[in-house]
């Protein structure tokens, strides 16, 4: 058992304050909504009273509870699978939980953000300990009124017992005297090997919403005297607005005004969140979707180029420092020489462990291979959009962000109203990937309803939304190996970068492995805007980096899984260098899981062209060995066995369903997707001309295993995905006898070859 | 503008807009049944497929002016309690992650097995590439479809 104190972040957890209403209450200043839970999940009624007894939780008399999910929700579960962690604390049974989306509140809650696969992983302690001091307190209540000492009660689904004299009581029956109890200074934890619900499967609290259509989503929100708002952005990048003709447009049927916003003000310094091509945007603003959209093909608008400006941005510490950015119209054919021509230069040296220098002038043989990825686009099934109600004093704000806390600061500074006026609601997203960090939709929303004075709906279309900007850098990167005259592996080298930044993780395997290592960085700058897409840099440099060490493996003469484990044994035994960013043990775990799952060198995988890699980014370890068979030159996958190593399962089928979404989603940016430019414009801008991954190019099968483990959770929005690019590869060569070396291996094509 | 009525959900219902209007938008705007999904306007990605006469449409590029007397069902009105054995079987394999394109998913899941109650991975393919999920719950849905076929 584990006591912790109740005191996080240096600020007390939990408070009591005023009794209110009829209900005794230990409550904060937040929004204590109840709303309806789902009719099939719950058995017992909505209660009369709610007792809360902290920031995460309110008891209703008759043992119901209410478990307020903090993150926002963007298919990665959290809204399940972070109640289920107070819930387990908590001791109640699962089907007495109703979840309610929290409202954001940054002095209740740590870290409202939905990014780099932290929220389990940062949630654990606060949502265990929510759980375990209500827990106590409950628990207390029924000591005093018993007349019997605490550490004589036990606990279960939602009763206190004390066995002693054989009496029981419901939680809520004692829900209204612990709410005035002080809140303890620390508490118990349950061990690892008392949980029932945390490692249990639970389905989706929403699952019931989800498949009977009910409203849910941003684009879902109507409101009253609700208008329709569009942007129109510049087509290309290094383009911006010269001037707009908007009487035809303004002319038509059911168009309320057409105007320009400036999303910034003069001198306004953007943080990172903030992430835009495009500043000045023309807005049509009507009664309905389609009198919007018709509107906004009838505006008449000159574009010019921007020509070599400068942005103010604030660093991660608040410097603010200009930022220049080219005027070029860049064309992908242009970004391909440039990058081939500084891959093949001099770059940052980010590492060196020995001499590497030496270790490849002494070499018997050098191997290098040069690997590339294009931009990607999100593409979130929902596209961007936002409900704004701009008032003199008030901002009303709904929609899918993945970062409110920091948009709230942007929207405030912009209209010059308190942070405290802006209230913002985040609703489930169709999907995120690292997209809905950056605002600027929920911005534009706001400037446009305080333009217009009316509530309003602001919506990207498809087209709007896949040419904005905001993609996945594209990369590149060289590898090189120096073997010796008896083919042992005595240097490696990897350089890599990027437009406009580079993908290299200098200190993750196979740094650590190799006496002589060196890692180089560069980039090139550009006009158009990237952002953080699902497991940033990782996404390439992985697939890359597991590509290479196939070749080498291949090249020495030995297994590839064997391969790895002996550069790990090294890593374990006698690590090179400092700063080693990963657990070699953990990482040998996953791909020794993995090989014994899939009989990995068995006859009965024979007849299968097997590619295998494996990963470790955001805290946690992966290894996926992929099948694929070959049917009149299409590839098609037959198998994916996939090990991950995340400490602590919560939501045992969510997770397996986040890792099987990971792996498609990475097969199928490796084999058909890509964003490419002429002249600074998009050359793909809907899914009829960007491909994505079908129903038929999907894996048959996928095995998911997790390694068994007390460890603390990480992580599972990322980690999967940056792998099976690795992989893809590695099965692509069995299955052809030919390398792939740059992404998409297939693009539009259907056929290998 | 033109006034027509519609079967929707088996509810006649009346609206008055521009003919070319797609079907998509007058679900939503006009008749507060957001359900169906936006996802591209063009056809390509399946989030807003509804039944129109028992077939699996794309109502984000069907004129208003084409329903005529066909009846159209959409996701809220696909069974009266979410209990069609598509949904059961989408709820039993717990298929959706971020759940947004999931409505068009089902309802094309829904035609098929109508149509075929023994469907074959081939057949499932067929049905369901024109529905993409940026999820990747892709082999979720292939076994929600053959649960939801052998209970139907």
């Amino acid at each position: 058992m584990t006591v912790i104190k109740t005191t996080y972040n240096r600020r007390s957890f939990l408070k009591s304050s005023a009794v209110v209403g009829g209900g005794m209450l230990l409550s904060f200043n937040w929004l204590a909504s109840c709303n309806s839970p789902q009719p099939k999940s719950t058995v017992k009624p909505i209660p009369d009273n709610w007792f809360e007894l902290n920031g995460f939780l309110k008891i209703g008399e008759n043992g119901l509870v209410t478990i307020q999910s903090p993150n926002p929700e963007i298919g990665q579960n959290v809204k399940t699978s972070m109640p289920m962690i107070v819930a387990e604390e908590l001791d109640v049974s699962w089907k007495d939980v109703v979840v309610e989306q929290a409202a954001l509140n940054t002095t209740l809650y740590t870290r409202q953000l939905a990014g780099g696969s932290q929220s389990i992983r940062k949630g654990w302690k606060g949502l265990r300990m929510a759980g375990a001091t209500a827990k106590h307190m409950l628990k207390q209540a029924a000591a005093k009124q018993w007349d019997v000492p605490v550490e004589e009660l036990t606990t279960k689904e939602g009763v206190i017992f004390h066995d002693k004299t054989n009496k029981s009581i419901g939680y809520g029956e004692v829900a209204s005297a612990a709410a005035q109890l002080p809140v303890p200074e620390e508490v118990a934890l349950k061990d690892v090997k008392d949980f029932s619900i945390i490692g249990s499967s639970r389905k989706n609290v929403d699952g019931h919403k989800i498949v009977t259509g009910q409203p849910l989503f941003g684009l879902d929100t109507q409101k009253e005297g609700m208008l329709i708002a569009m942007i129109t952005h510049p087509p290309a990048f290094g383009m911006q607005l010269k001037s707009v003709d908007a009487a035809a447009a303004k002319a038509m049927p059911g168009i309320k005004d057409v105007f320009t916003i400036d999303l910034f003000g003069k001198d306004q310094a953007r943080g990172f969140v903030d992430a835009t091509a495009y500043t000045k945007l023309v807005v049509v603003v009507g009664n309905t979707t389609w009198e919007v959209l018709n509107a906004k093909k009838a505006l008449k608008i000159e574009w010019e180029k921007t020509g070599e400006h400068s942005v103010a941005m604030k660093n991660f510490r608040g410097k603010v420092e200009k930022k220049k950015i080219p005027g070029a119209l860049e064309s992908s054919d242009v970004h391909m020489s440039q990058m081939k021509e500084l891959g093949a230069k001099l770059a940052k040296e980010v590492r060196k462990d020995g001499n590497p220098d030496k270790a490849f002038k002494s070499a018997a043989k050098i191997i290098e291979r040069s690997y590339s990825a294009p931009f990607l686009a999100h593409n979130c099934m929902e596209p961007m959009n936002f409900y704004a109600n701009v008032t003199a004093d008030k901002a009303e704000l709904i929609g899918p962000v993945q970062t409110p806390e920091y948009m709230e600061k942007t929207v405030s500074e912009r209209l010059g109203m308190p942070l405290e006026n802006i209230d913002i609601q985040m609703t489930r997203m169709g999907g995120g990937f690292g997209r809905r960090l950056y605002g600027h939709f929920l911005l534009e929303a706001a400037l446009v309803s305080q333009h217009i004075k009316t509530p309003v709906k602001l919506m990207y279309t498809r087209e709007d939304d896949m040419t904005q900007g905001v993609y996945r850098p594209a990369y590149y990167a060289t590898y090189r190996a120096a073997l010796d005259k008896d083919n042992n592996l005595i240097g490696f080298h990897v350089r890599a970068g990027g437009i406009p930044e580079g993908p290299l993780m200098a200190n993750r395997f196979p740094a650590g492995a190799i006496d002589n290592y060196l890692a180089e960085d560069w980039s090139v700058a550009s006009n158009i805007s990237v952002g953080a897409f699902r497991a940033p840099r990782s996404n390439f440099i992985a697939g890359a980096e597991q590509s290479f060490l196939d070749e080498l493996a291949e090249e020495m003469g030995k297994d590839p899984i064997a391969f790895r484990l002996e550069l790990l044994q090294r890593a374990k035994e006698k690590p090179v260098g400092e700063n080693n960013d990963y657990d070699a043990n953990r990482y040998a775990g996953v791909l020794e899981l993995v090989r014994d799952k899939s009989d990995w060198g068995k006859d009965s995988a024979k007849h299968l062209h097997r590619g295998v890699s494996a990963y470790y980014c955001h805290n946690t370890y992966v290894a996926q060995i992929l099948d694929m068979v070959t049917i009149s030159g299409k590839p098609k996958i037959e198998n994916v066995h996939c090990a991950v190593d995340c400490g602590i399962v919560i939501n045992l089928d969510a997770a397996k369903n986040l890792t099987e979404g990971g792996i498609v989603d990475g097969i199928g940016n490796a084999l058909y997707s890509g964003l490419t430019f002429k002249d600074g414009l998009p050359q793909q801008s809907n899914f009829n001309n960007y491909r994505m991954i079908r129903h038929s190019e999907s894996p048959a099968n996928i095995a998911v295993h997790f390694v068994e483990s007390t460890t603390d959770p990480t992580g599972l929005g990322e980690p999967p995905y940056p792998p099976i690019m690795g992989a893809v590869a590695n099965a692509l060569y069995r299955a052809t006898g030919k390398r792939f070396y740059n992404q998409p291996f297939m693009g539009d094509k259907d056929v290998l070859g | 503008m033109a006034t027509f009525n519609l079967t929707i959900n088996g509810e006649n219902k009346q609206v008055d807009v521009d003919p070319n209007t797609p079907l998509l938008w007058v679900l939503r705007d006009h008749l507060q049944l957001v359900g169906t999904k936006f996802g591209c306007g063009i056809a390509s990605c399946g989030a807003c497929t509804v039944h129109i006469d028992g077939t699996a449409m794309r109502s984000c590029v069907f004129p208003i002016s084409e329903v005529g007397d066909n009846a159209v069902t959409t996701i809220e009105g696909l069974s009266e309690n979410g209990d069609h054995p598509v949904q059961k079987a989408w709820l039993e394999h717990d298929v959706p992650q971020c759940g947004y394109c999931q409505a068009g998913q089902i309802m094309s899941a829904a035609a098929l097995i109508k149509d075929n109650q023994n469907p074959d991975d081939k057949a499932i393919d067929a049905a369901m590439n024109g529905n993409i999920c940026r999820c990747g719950t892709y082999t979720r849905i292939k076994a929600a479809i053959k649960t939801a076929a052998k209970n139907s």
